[in-house]
């Protein structure tokens, strides 16, 4: 009752062709955002939104990346992690090179280094597909972490081979380092990740996305409908590695404020594939839910037996969190492999019809 | 000039100057190559009977040993304890079966694979929760491993050799050749390739699905138990095998996905050449190299060669 | 794309197969065929099952590579080319086993074969309002086109999986003439369709030939369909060309006959 679209006529192709036709869905965006940019501030504490906000908003940044090309362009990645440690170490080396350049400028230009490197890893796309393709992810994950490690200059040398975050401003509020408040770094967070999240949308509802799609579903067919596949698949490689860099630089500037080569190793590939899987592969809003859902459970399994009164430890809580996101994965590509997304779409199905069941 | 010299001169100085240093590495690399073509048989095995890469065959070794020594740390002897882990494996493989192959007969590749990524996700919070993260010392003793050394003289040095390791290599050989004859000689081994080659066909002369994937799981699982013996015993047992299993991906890629000899040959190369690289050229680099070396040999054959040295040239028709 | 390239005028040869021989391994899939297909000619290949005919097409479109003989396109050699060219030099193509991207709607696959055509850069994709947006328009005025003309309007969002097998099928003619092919490949367009469905597409493929002009070779088992549509026919056996000419002669063909038949000759 609430959700129909009666009465929303599409007179021009325009309206039927925007990414959201629906009226109730438009407000339904716009409240969030409102909520995210006036409600959230008012009404979260410092550790929401260090714990939760900020790393929520870079994964999904992270899981955005890898959805276009594991989702859209059908190319499966195990090197996510890597590719955001690319961004990380880009990130930090220009903005300790050139520290009078704002750092929000650096942060979205590291993702083109790991573009870059995201291309070379791509390239044996041309001959090499699935689970090969794969492997060659892997291989750039493998190498990248021992270059994280064994070349001092990515850290100036530092002793620690960590690299660290320091105080950088933005319109004269400190946005990175340790004097940063979790407000403004949040807002730093929140307006990247809804520009960039507007251009991977534009960039997935047009003819690039169709592309991909193309060469997702059948890539000789596509190559027969003009489509040069070495050149599609290498741009989905590198605009995926460049929110994935994005991401990376974002994890060391706003949310951890250091970081080690171990960050940037295979489980957090591993972490941001599951959250692509659970949330929808193949779809924007999915990656919003993919995080958020596979971020906030681990919360989730170490409060709510306490909310029943039970004690849980918090090795367990680690445990359970890994048999739980296991155990759903099977579960969800046995029963919606679209993910998160799929079960959305299909609620939203309901409303529409609600009261009547179909 | 100087570093054309440290490529190309230098390590094969090295190599001729010391000649049992250069036996006693190869030795090494092919101890470790058997082992990778060990966990690289369970892929193939899972593959070639089902089309499916089990993804979880990693975690399938940890659990296996863990298994194991944890029966045994219950004060369970060795050899029952070792039949009880062949027990726990058959379960596991039934479960699997059931809960996660069976719903998913016949979606694509990618899925199955996927499913099997959540599995390993799976194994690992329950293996951790059941048996502990720590690591563990496998029950070499207890089962008869002979744990000796060999010392031999050869060109004035000495040549060590560990019993474990000449253990380890022979049980391998024997597996791998058991299997090969298995797929090629008997009924069940052809009804496996049937099932490999086509569900729909094997189903429709009269070979039952869920029965042979019961099977080779369970087969994968006893070759991981084996292997975790021996990747544990040379070691230690850890989740960290997990990872090591990844390694299993290039010999594959060398080898083929659904080749027996594949793997051995595969796992030979990719062991021996990742200790050969590491040893003499690794220093160039400043170390480490095995962490990635064995994939960009898998990455360099795939360029050339994509279905690796066994497989099959795969002819897309439309 | 067809207006970069001057049109060939009716009755000329707009493609000629040479000498091809292709085999995979030991198997000879075509040996020694030569024919040509005249511009505004509807072109049928026939032949009993195995015959080479779609492997004909796929080395037309060039996603097999003859290891004798080269295709002559527009008066150049094709030898060696890759598929996207074939697409970009006016040829379009559907499939034995429907090609379409199955995670696509109707509308999308269809507007898929516009792909050619789209040249907004990435920098305007990105920002999508503006360029990018108006020539999405553009092109999905040319798709409703041919939605209209293929009668599919009902089918626009679905996604193209859950179609029945018939519907497919136009769908996936339908995307190979969003490209404005000058030449069209379609292969078994009727197979596993009954009389109604096959008397709708025969419709199609005359009104295609009508309205826009397009050359159609068809590899079609039908007889009837193939009698009734066709100008010429080309005749494959084991590879080889066995008959080549009218529908009547080749029907009265002796050759043919005991092709069909099973017969040794």
């Amino acid at each position: 009752m609430f959700y129909r679209e009666v009465g929303q006529f599409k007179s021009t192709y325009a309206a039927d062709m925007a990414v959201f036709p629906i009226r109730q869905d438009r407000i339904g965006i716009a409240a969030m955002l409102a909520f995210a940019v006036i409600g959230i501030p008012l009404i979260a504490n410092d550790f929401v939104l260090t714990s939760i906000m900020i790393p929520g908003l870079i994964f999904t940044l992270a899981a955005i990346g890898l959805n276009i090309l594991t989702g859209y362009a059908g190319q499966i990645s195990l090197g996510t992690g890597a590719f955001m440690g690319v961004g990380a170490y880009a990130a930090f080396k220009m903005a300790s090179a050139f520290p009078q350049v704002n750092v929000l400028v650096w942060i979205l230009a590291s993702g083109a280094f790991s573009a870059a490197v995201g291309v070379v890893f791509g390239l044996p796309s041309l001959r090499i597909k699935g689970l090969y393709l794969a492997v060659t992810t892997l291989a750039a994950q493998f190498f990248l972490d021992w270059c994280f490690v064994r070349i001092g200059w990515l850290t100036d040398y530092s002793s620690s081979g960590a690299i660290e975050a320091a105080r950088r401003s933005f319109l004269g509020v400190a946005i990175t380092g340790p004097e940063a408040s979790p407000l403004a770094r949040y807002f730093a967070v929140l307006g990247l990740v809804v520009f960039l999240t507007f251009v991977a949308s534009n960039l997935v509802h047009g003819r690039i996305g169709r592309t991909w799609m193309m060469v997702r579903d059948m890539d000789i067919a596509a190559e027969l409908m003009g489509v040069r596949l070495l050149p599609a698949k290498l741009l989905a490689f590198a605009v995926s590695s460049y929110f994935a860099g994005v991401a990376g630089a974002m994890m060391v500037f706003f949310w951890l404020g250091a970081a080690e080569p171990s960050a940037f190793g295979i489980s957090l590939s591993f972490q941001v594939l599951f959250m692509v899987i659970i949330g929808g592969l193949g779809s924007m809003i999915g990656s919003y839910f993919g995080a958020a859902f596979i971020w906030a459970l681990p919360v989730v399994i170490k409060f709510a037996p306490n909310l029943v009164g039970v004690e849980i430890q918090s090795a367990t809580v680690e445990h359970v969190n890994s048999m739980i996101v296991g155990a759903l994965i099977i579960f969800f590509l046995i029963v919606e492999p679209h993910g998160l997304a799929r079960l959305w779409a299909v609620t939203k199905q309901k409303l529409r019809v609600w009261p009547f069941p179909w | 000039m100087d570093l054309l010299a440290a490529i190309f001169v230098d390590p094969f100085l090295r190599m001729g100057t010391n000649p049992t240093f250069l036996i006693q590495v190869i030795w090494e690399g092919f101890v470790s190559g058997v082992l990778y073509a060990l966990v690289a048989l369970g892929f193939v095995l899972i593959f070639k009977a089902s089309g499916v890469f089990n993804f979880a065959q990693g975690i399938m070794v940890v659990f296996a040993a863990l298994a194991l020594v944890g029966l045994h740390e219950q004060g369970i002897p060795a050899w029952p304890a070792l039949l009880a882990a062949v027990g726990i494996m058959l379960v596991l493989a039934i479960g699997i079966e059931r809960v996660v192959l069976r719903p998913l007969v016949n979606q694509p590749d990618i899925i199955l694979l996927m499913a099997t990524i959540g599995l390993t996700r799976f194994l690992v919070g329950l293996g951790e929760m059941v048996f502990g993260g720590e690591p563990k010392v496998m029950i070499t003793e207890a089962l008869g491993i002979p744990t000796g050394i060999w010392r031999i003289p050869l060109f004035g040095k000495n040549l060590v050799l560990k019993e474990i390791d000449m253990t380890a290599a022979a049980v391998a050989i024997a597996m791998v050749a058991f299997l090969a004859v298995f797929f090629a000689r008997t009924k069940i081994g052809r009804a496996l390739r049937a099932v490999a080659d086509d569900h729909q066909a094997a189903l429709s002369v009269g070979i039952s699905l869920n029965r042979i994937w019961v099977i080779v799981w369970f087969a994968a699982g006893i070759v991981a138990l084996v292997t975790g013996i021996m990747w544990g015993a040379r070691s230690q047992v850890s989740f960290d095998l997990e990872v090591i299993a990844l390694k299993a991906l290039p010999v594959l890629i060398l080898g083929g996905f659904t080749s027996v000899p594949g793997a051995i040959v595969g796992g030979l190369t990719i062991g021996i050449g990742e200790k050969i690289g590491e040893i003499y050229w690794g220093r160039l680099l400043g170390g480490g190299i095995e962490s990635w070396l064995a994939y960009l040999i898998a990455l360099a054959f795939l360029l050339f060669r994509p279905q690796g040295l066994f497989g099959e040239k795969i002819i897309e028709r439309v | 794309m067809r207006s970069s390239l001057p049109p060939i005028e009716k009755g000329k040869p707009i493609l000629q197969v040479e000498n091809i021989s292709l085999a995979f391994g030991g198997v000879k899939a075509l040996t020694d065929v030569s024919f040509d297909i005249v511009a505004g000619e509807v072109r049928a290949i026939i032949g009993p099952n195995g015959a080479g005919k779609t492997s004909m097409l796929n080395v037309i479109n060039g996603f097999y590579h003859p290891q004798v003989g080269r295709v002559v396109h527009r008066g150049e050699a094709r030898t060696g080319r890759k598929p996207h060219e074939a697409a970009r030099r006016g040829i379009g193509r559907t499939f034995q086993n429907v090609a379409l991207f199955k995670g696509l709607s109707t509308l999308d696959n269809i507007m898929a074969g516009r792909t050619l055509k789209m040249n907004r850069g990435f920098f305007w994709q990105c920002l999508r309002f503006g360029p990018a947006l108006n020539e999405e328009i553009d092109h999905r005025r040319k798709v409703e086109e041919i939605i209209d003309f293929l009668e599919i309007e009902h089918i626009r969002k679905v996604p193209v999986g859950k179609l029945p097998y018939g519907l497919k099928k136009r769908v996936e003619l339908g995307r190979a003439l969003a490209q404005e092919p000058e030449l069209l490949l379609l292969d078994e367009p009727m197979a596993g369709m009954n009389l109604e469905e096959k008397e709708d597409m025969s419709r199609f493929i005359l009104d295609i030939r009508e309205t826009f002009g397009t050359t159609i070779a068809l590899i079609e088992h039908d007889m009837g369909v193939v009698m009734d549509l066709s100008d010429r026919v080309v005749v494959l056996e084991y590879g080889r060309k066995i008959a080549d000419g009218t529908p009547e002669e080749v029907q009265n063909d002796q050759t043919v006959i005991d092709a069909y038949l099973g017969r040794s000759h």
